[in-house]
């Protein structure tokens, strides 16, 4: 019997959050588990903390936080996220088959976070060694003090993308309306074509998109060492 | 924390249900905003005659002051009372008679709002509580806004509830927080724009009421906003015709809107918005920040 078949499922019109993500908490690590969560209506931290080998389906829209912390399992928005979808995600794959609010991935530490649609502002903000596709455009202030990882954008970016820019990749296929504090663009090299190939490969995109489209930004390394000409400043 | 909701009916079917959606909505949104509740229902006009909302507390008779300001007016004044609130309706030419009438037999009852359409209700309490106190259920209408409030700049009191009202028809609610409201209090006053409260919301609405005394129209006032006003808001604007959303260019305030072919909605959060009709076939975004938008029966 095929894994969908045997799928669980859990009515949020019926019971609370909190209920499902207790039993979503205590999952047999021994099996793989499928989910389908359905009356989602825009409840915050639905699918928060999970770490199992499972996949959890989410029938519409959902609010802020959804699969946030989430390590190891795979979780389905069909619908758009509130604020801060797959917020300090670890591992595992997050999947938004509409529109991202504000702090999509914020302060992701790993894993893979999939927008189909757009992202608003702030998308990627801190982001820590996640990789993150959308495939519409994101808003102002994206991937602010992003430290590892990539951030990959198949639409427009909005004002400052990348101020105060770590080490995190950003490639963007769009316009940018402006780039951030010490953000600059960069060569597309071959080492970067390979990343970002590997990514729209994750994100299931590799052949629909022209990777010599994109353009590549990061770090100035200007602003994250201590200048001594600026001792005065202090 | 705070939340805001707006709902504008584009189908005139849904108009008697107007109150009933808001009354959900607005309860949706308790945890953002436990400590006061407001609404602002715009329903039908009657020709050459005009609104007053009036505020006191719940041992008023309303009855009374509205037959001492018929008697002095020389005019038919209806009033319908609910709760703290009664709505009194007088001639149009005669609403500033009416008001200093008003002021000279019951000087302690506040006008918290003035129009053809609108009715500004507003008070302490949870708002499911609130919209229970006013029957806002029973309301009908082509649209209102709402607000639930979380109080952060100035007291938990029916003078800090939002809606605020800027002009005729016209009121305002706010989800953030001014920091530049004493200065820029300090200016409207000496305008002659004054204030009641230490409440950063009265002062915003104050300032686009000083803006359109200047000519500006809504639009305009609400895009000098963007310029005079520091910190972080939401704003929703009620129109006799509409409503207008605002956000601060920094958008730290969180908006969704819905557009379907029977309204149009607006939600600081997606959940005041999920037992609209037919909410899955809408078309749901996010308003861009510093960006003007609004929404007309003159469309």
């Amino acid at each position: 019997m095929s894994l969908r078949a045997n799928a669980r499922t859990f009515d949020l019109a019926r019971n609370t959050v909190r209920e499902l993500n207790a039993e979503l908490h205590h999952l047999d690590p021994e099996t793989s588990h499928y989910w389908r969560i359905f009356n989602p209506k825009g409840r915050h931290s639905i699918a928060a903390g999970l770490d199992a080998d499972a996949t959890v389906e989410i029938a519409g829209n959902v609010g802020y936080y959804c699969a946030g912390m989430n390590k190891r399992a795979t979780v389905l928005v069909k619908g758009n996220a509130g604020v801060g979808v797959a917020e300090n995600m670890m591992s595992g794959l997050v999947h938004v088959q509409g529109d991202a609010s504000q702090s999509a991935g914020a302060t992701a530490n790993g894993g893979l976070l999939v927008i189909d649609g757009s992202a608003s502002a702030r998308c990627g903000i801190s982001l820590k060694g996640a990789d993150i596709v959308v495939k519409g455009s994101i808003g102002h202030m994206s991937a602010f003090m992003a430290q590892a990882g990539s951030l990959v954008v198949l639409g427009d970016a909005g004002e400052a993308l990348g101020d105060s820019i770590y080490e995190a990749r950003l490639f963007v296929r769009g316009n940018v309306h402006s780039l951030g504090a010490d953000c600059i663009e960069k060569q597309l090299e071959d080492q970067h074509r390979k990343q970002l190939h590997a990514l729209l490969e994750r994100a299931g995109i590799a052949r629909e998109v022209d990777i010599g489209e994109f353009r590549r930004y990061g770090s100035a390394r200007r602003l994250y060492h201590f200048h001594v000409d600026n001792a005065s400043a202090y | 924390m705070c939340g805001i909701v707006g709902l504008f009916l584009k189908n005139p079917k849904l108009r008697p249900e107007l109150g009933g959606f808001l009354s959900t909505m607005l309860t949706t949104l308790s945890d953002r905003g436990p400590d006061s509740a407001g609404f602002a229902v715009y329903g039908e006009a009657r020709a050459e005659r005009i609104k007053l909302t009036l505020r006191r507390g719940v041992d008023t008779d309303f009855d009374a002051i509205a037959a001492e300001v018929a008697r002095e007016l020389g005019e038919d004044v209806s009033v319908s009372r609910r709760d703290t609130h009664a709505v009194l309706t007088v001639p149009t030419a005669r609403a500033a008679d009416a008001r200093a009438s008003l002021g000279r037999i019951a000087p302690d009852v506040s006008v918290v709002g003035m129009g053809r359409r609108m009715e500004l209700y507003k008070e302490v309490g949870l708002p499911a509580e609130v919209a229970k106190r006013f029957d806002l259920a029973g309301m009908s209408g082509t649209h209102a806004i709402g607000h639930t409030r979380m109080a952060t700049e100035s007291a938990v009191t029916t003078d800090g509830a939002h809606p605020y009202s800027t002009g005729p028809d016209q009121c305002l609610v706010h989800n953030g927080s001014l920091s530049n409201h004493n200065s820029l209090r300090r200016e409207l006053r000496r305008d002659g724009i004054g204030c009641a409260t230490e409440n950063d919301t009265e002062v915003a609405a104050g300032y686009l009421t000083w803006r359109l005394r200047q000519g500006m129209t809504l639009d305009a006032a609400l895009k000098s906003a963007l310029a005079d006003l520091d910190g972080f808001y939401t704003f929703v604007v009620g129109t006799e015709s509409g409503f207008g959303v605002l956000r601060d260019p920094i958008a730290c305030k969180p908006a969704v809107m819905a557009e379907a072919d029977d309204y149009v909605a607006f939600g600081t959060e997606y959940r005041a918005l999920a037992e609209l009709p037919n909410i899955e076939h809408a078309r749901v975004f996010e308003p861009e920040p510093a960006k003007v938008y609004f929404w007309d029966l003159k469309q």
